[in-house]
């Protein structure tokens, strides 16, 4: 299971964020882990896939986005982002930082730098 | 693919117009040779540098301008290192700087383009002022024009007149100024800049040529501009686009051999034998070159030359002609026009009637330069015969008048296989029929094939005419006649298996018929199943659109918007008392009287919505979601003096009763009190206006928003009752067959008004009855959904973010 960081970071931190069912299916949940803002997502078959907040583009809350397969739809104009490598589907947009998450016993992990 | 372990490492600097066509060309010739790195300034994939002014001018927009997007440079193993600038060559030790990030090479080319070249007059660092060059650039101009009246471009040549013309679409009033005696110096004589002058000036541009610019004024904020005659101008921006510089710093600091540019060799190759150059960065003999048809030239060889292809290969400078269209006035260019010898032959033709110059000069013989304004009929043959430095017709009328110009238009077929159709990318016939005839029958498939009308679009025409001679039509997309694009179905046959089928959500539709998903169908799946099974209807939230789920329009804030429902714009001080405070309670940073009549609280954030709404005590307006939305009255007979049916009333009752309904697409009403239609009906969905005789006449189809339509009359009604009926047919009709997103604008018209008005007002159908039951049962089914405020209908659904500490170490 590759830990999705950003090169330059070296550590690395795995934190309980909620249960499964504090998020709706197929819907996302902002958190705030730390000061960094984190967009949280419940895939269809109870996965869940975690973003950096925030839209590279204009800043859009991506938790407000929707969920299409493992894509998170930005809700201000619509670019994607996977949701497992936060790589952008439109052209040639910057990717944003994804998070390795987890589901364990019902509870949501995920993976973020410490600093 | 086996790899060779040591592969050559190729480092280009600068991802721009020509650093991503060398890496096109470089991996045309064989993907594998070079370790590829890649640095780019700018934060993005590569993007189509020319048609920025088509960005700016509101045409195309940003997204669909890249060229490479950032999956190709991953799928092609190459490494992109975007919004990074390299800073440092360490010419010794082979290796470039960027932040935080080096790069060795073996081989290193510069394609750093250029940037604008800003005057030294004081006020340039003011808020306002700004450069032409970059998508960022773009976006900046866009947005501060918009609280703009006037603004002034400093330079009228090619890129400050696409400027101007750009800012004109923003509704600002502008002004150009050029230091040289005429407008578009360079590829224009005096007399040709002075027809171009009175083109635009017809499209309300004024220009002020022979102005030297010599401050710019204002505190903060730019103001004005002040020339040096003196005199003044107001402006509330401006956009310098007074010329280019190489960007040649970087080469120059490490010790390689520059001029104005970066000096290349007939290999492009720099004073560094390991280190190359293209694009507007380098001067090659003696020339730089400010547009893309030499890149290409100079990429090809470059791609030659290193990957061994052709070691010989050599570039021997470009003879630029080129097409271009300025502010929709099509002017072609080659040669230089200024240059002007005494024994030079001048061929000179004018119009001014339709604003056309056509000017030539023969030297030795042979067609020197040339420009063609307002009318491109003679340029093929004068490009033709410049790229081929043949002899000019012994007549030399007949550089402009030949039998063949006589003749009209050249048709497609007869040209030879060699004539090329995409000037920008220097496509010929040839290729673009090969690819026609490899299936590729689509103008946008043509161009993924051979790219031929990627560039600044202007042959798109001709490759749809190559492809009806071809392939003897234009594929028609069959996906026109979906309902939504994952589901390939028409709405009745969607409709139908839906429903034989049983499928009450949007998933169980999507994984029974669904061949792809994106949000725009899901979207359009739940509004349709929620009017066919109503209370039946099986609501997933993800199928929504975040405005949708929690009742509110977002913002480019984040933050939302409330527009409580106002019946037929008729409000109460109660009312209007009980909105001031709760303004006032939640602080609320704009309230706004809307263009539908109602009153907007604008910057509201997710985690209040539901206490403004339980504040408010009213219903929800609906202005999010594809539903009704308002209806627009005028006062009617109840105060006006000309008024001869009640229209607020009848408005009143419209709202209430069809408040709630979705359909495909937003729906608005408005009714008017008499013939003066101060509601504006003739431009809504449904538009109503009394009569004198005092009925009603009740028209739809019309819209007065991205689209302006003037609505069609369906029928006149003598009474309230028969046209809240009507109505409801009316709209029931188009909720059930019309394609998602498809306004009544483009449904009337595409059903046609006279069989609207037999299937509505005849009901030559017989379906009357059932579309009255559907009104009941959809009136029935509606519940308001801002009482969610009291029960969320899922977790967080208007939550702020969840705030979780990390662990300290
Ligand atoms: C608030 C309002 C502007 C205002 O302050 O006056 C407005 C605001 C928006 N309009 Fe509008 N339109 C508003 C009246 C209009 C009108 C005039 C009217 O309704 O009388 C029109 C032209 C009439 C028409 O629709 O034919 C209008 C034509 C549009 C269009 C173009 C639709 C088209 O098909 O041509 C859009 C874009 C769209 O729907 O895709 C749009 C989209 C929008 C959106 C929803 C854009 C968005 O997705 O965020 C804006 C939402 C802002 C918000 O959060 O409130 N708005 N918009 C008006 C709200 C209606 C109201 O009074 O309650
Ligand atoms: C609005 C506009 C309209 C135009 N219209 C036309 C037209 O219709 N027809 C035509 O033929 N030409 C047109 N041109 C000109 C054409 O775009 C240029 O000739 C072409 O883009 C030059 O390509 P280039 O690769 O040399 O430079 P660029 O496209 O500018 O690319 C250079 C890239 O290098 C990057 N860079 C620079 N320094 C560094 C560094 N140190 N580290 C990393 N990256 C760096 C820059 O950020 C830039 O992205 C137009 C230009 C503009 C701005
Ligand atoms: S969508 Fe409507 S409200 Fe928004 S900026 Fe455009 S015109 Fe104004
Ligand atoms: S802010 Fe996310 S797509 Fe524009």
């Amino acid at each position: 299971m590759g830990v999705k960081v950003q090169p330059m970071t070296t550590t690395v931190t795995r934190i309980a964020l909620c249960t499964l069912d504090e998020i709706a299916v197929g819907l996302g949940r902002a958190f705030d882990v730390g000061g960094r803002e984190v967009a949280v997502f419940r895939t269809r078959d109870g996965r869940a896939l975690a973003v950096d907040g925030t839209c590279p583009h204009k800043g859009g809350p991506l938790a407000d986005g929707m969920l299409i397969g493992e894509q998170v739809v930005c809700p201000l104009h619509a670019f994607r982002f996977d949701g497992t490598s936060g790589a952008c589907d439109q052209e040639s947009v910057c990717a944003v930082e994804a998070f390795s998450a987890e589901v364990r016993d019902g509870t949501i992990y995920v993976t973020v730098p410490l600093a | 693919m086996i790899r060779a372990p040591h592969r050559p490492k190729l480092v280009v600097i600068g991802n721009g117009m020509a650093g991503a066509r060398f890496l096109e060309d470089v991996l045309a010739i064989d993907p594998g040779l070079f370790d590829i790195t890649v640095f780019g300034d700018e934060p993005y994939g590569n993007y189509n540098r020319i048609l920025l002014s088509n960005v700016l001018n509101g045409s195309q927009d940003a997204k669909e301008i890249f060229l490479n997007p950032l999956s190709w440079y991953d799928e092609n193993g190459i490494t992109l290192h975007a919004g990074k600038r390299v800073t440092r060559v360490d010419r010794a030790a082979k290796r470039v700087y960027a932040d935080d990030f080096t790069a060795d090479y073996d081989y290193l080319v510069f394609a750093t383009g250029s940037k604008p070249f800003i005057p030294p007059i004081p006020g340039t660092p003011l808020h306002g002022v700004f450069a032409f060059r970059t998508l960022d650039d773009c976006r900046n101009i866009a947005e501060y024009a918009l609280d703009c009246k006037t603004a002034v471009v400093i330079g009228g040549g090619l890129l400050g007149l696409e400027a101007a013309k750009g800012l004109m679409t923003h509704n600002v009033a502008v002004t150009v100024v050029e230091m040289a005696p005429w407008l578009m110096s360079v590829q224009l004589d005096e007399a040709g800049g002075k027809v171009l002058g009175q083109t635009i000036a017809k499209l309300g541009i004024s220009a002020r040529t022979g102005t030297v610019t010599k401050e710019l004024i204002g505190h903060r904020r730019v103001t004005g501009v002040k020339f040096a005659d003196g005199s003044e101008i107001p402006a509330d921006m401006v956009v310098i686009s007074a010329g280019i510089r190489p960007n040649a710093e970087l080469a120059r600091e490490c010790g390689i051999v520059c001029d104005k540019a970066i000096v290349v060799d007939d290999q492009l190759r720099t004073s560094d034998p390991a280190v190359f150059g293209v694009g507007e960065c380098v001067q090659h003999n003696g020339t730089i070159y400010g547009l893309v048809a030499p890149l290409w030239e100079q990429t090809k060889v470059l791609a030659k030359v290193l990957s061994s292809a052709d070691a010989t290969a050599t570039y021997s400078g470009s003879k630029i002609a080129t097409k271009l269209k300025v502010m929709g006035v099509e002017l072609a260019s080659m040669g230089r026009i200024n240059d002007l010898q005494p024994t030079d032959e001048v061929v000179q033709f004018s119009e001014p009637g339709r604003d056309v110059y056509w000017k030539a000069i023969v030297r030795d013989g042979k067609l020197s330069a040339a420009c063609l304004l307002g009318d491109l009929a003679p340029a093929d043959d004068l490009m033709r015969m410049f790229h081929a430095g043949a002899d000019a017709p012994s007549r030399r009328l007949e550089l402009f008048f030949t039998a063949a110009s006589a003749k009209k238009e050249v048709s497609l077929a007869d040209l030879p296989d060699s004539h090329q159709i995409c000037d920008c990318n220097g496509v010929c016939k040839g290729t673009i029929v090969q690819a026609i005839k490899a299936g590729k029958c689509t103008v946008p498939a043509v161009g993924k094939a051979t790219r031929a009308g990627t560039g600044c679009g202007s042959c798109k025409k001709l490759v749809k005419g190559l492809i009806e001679a071809v392939a003897g039509g234009v594929r028609a997309e069959p996906s026109e006649s979906w309902y939504v694009a994952a589901v390939p179905l028409d709405k009745p046959t969607l409709v139908a298996e839906v429903k034989a089928r049983g499928l009450k959500s949007v998933s169980a539709v999507l994984r029974e018929l669904g061949t792809a998903d994106d949000e725009k169908s899901r979207n359009g799946l739940a509004s349709m199943l929620k009017g066919i099974w109503g209370t039946e209807y099986i609501d997933e939230r993800d199928s929504r659109f975040v405005n949708d789920r929690v009742h509110a329009n977002i913002q480019k804030d984040g933050t939302f918007s409330v527009v409580p429902r106002i019946y037929g714009g008729i409000t109460s001080a109660d009312d209007l008392i009980k909105i001031g405070q709760v303004a006032k309670k939640y602080a609320v940073p704009m309230v706004k009287f809307t263009g539908g009549q109602r009153i907007d609280l604008l910057g509201i954030k997710k985690e209040d919505l539901p206490g403004v709404w339980t504040d408010l005590g009213m219903p929800s307006g609906h202005a999010y979601t594809k539903a009704l939305r308002t209806v627009k009255t005028c006062v009617g007979t109840e105060f006006c003096r000309y008024g001869t049916n009640d229209s607020t009333g009848l408005g009143i009752d419209l709202e209430k009763r069809f408040q709630g309904f979705e359909f495909p697409a937003k729906v608005k009403l408005a009714v008017s009190g008499c013939p003066r239609n101060c509601a504006e009906s003739t431009v809504k969905d449904v538009g109503v206006i009394a009569t004198e005789g005092g009925e009603w006449e009740v028209s739809v189809g019309g819209a007065a928003g991205a689209h302006v339509r003037k609505t069609d009359v369906l029928c006149r009604v003598k009474t309230k009752d028969e046209a809240l009926r009507v109505i409801g047919r009316f709209l029931i009709y188009y909720r059930d067959n019309a394609k998602w997103l498809e306004r009544t604008y483009d449904f009337s018209p595409r059903i046609g008004i006279e069989k609207l008005r037999e299937i509505i007002v005849d009901d030559s159908l017989g379906i009357g009855t059932q579309l009255d039951a559907e009104v009941e049962k959809t009136i029935a089914a509606y519940v308001d959904p801002w009482l969610e405020r009291d029960k969320p209908a899922y977790a967080g659904q208007f939550d702020e973010p969840k705030r979780v500490p990390l662990p300290v170490l």
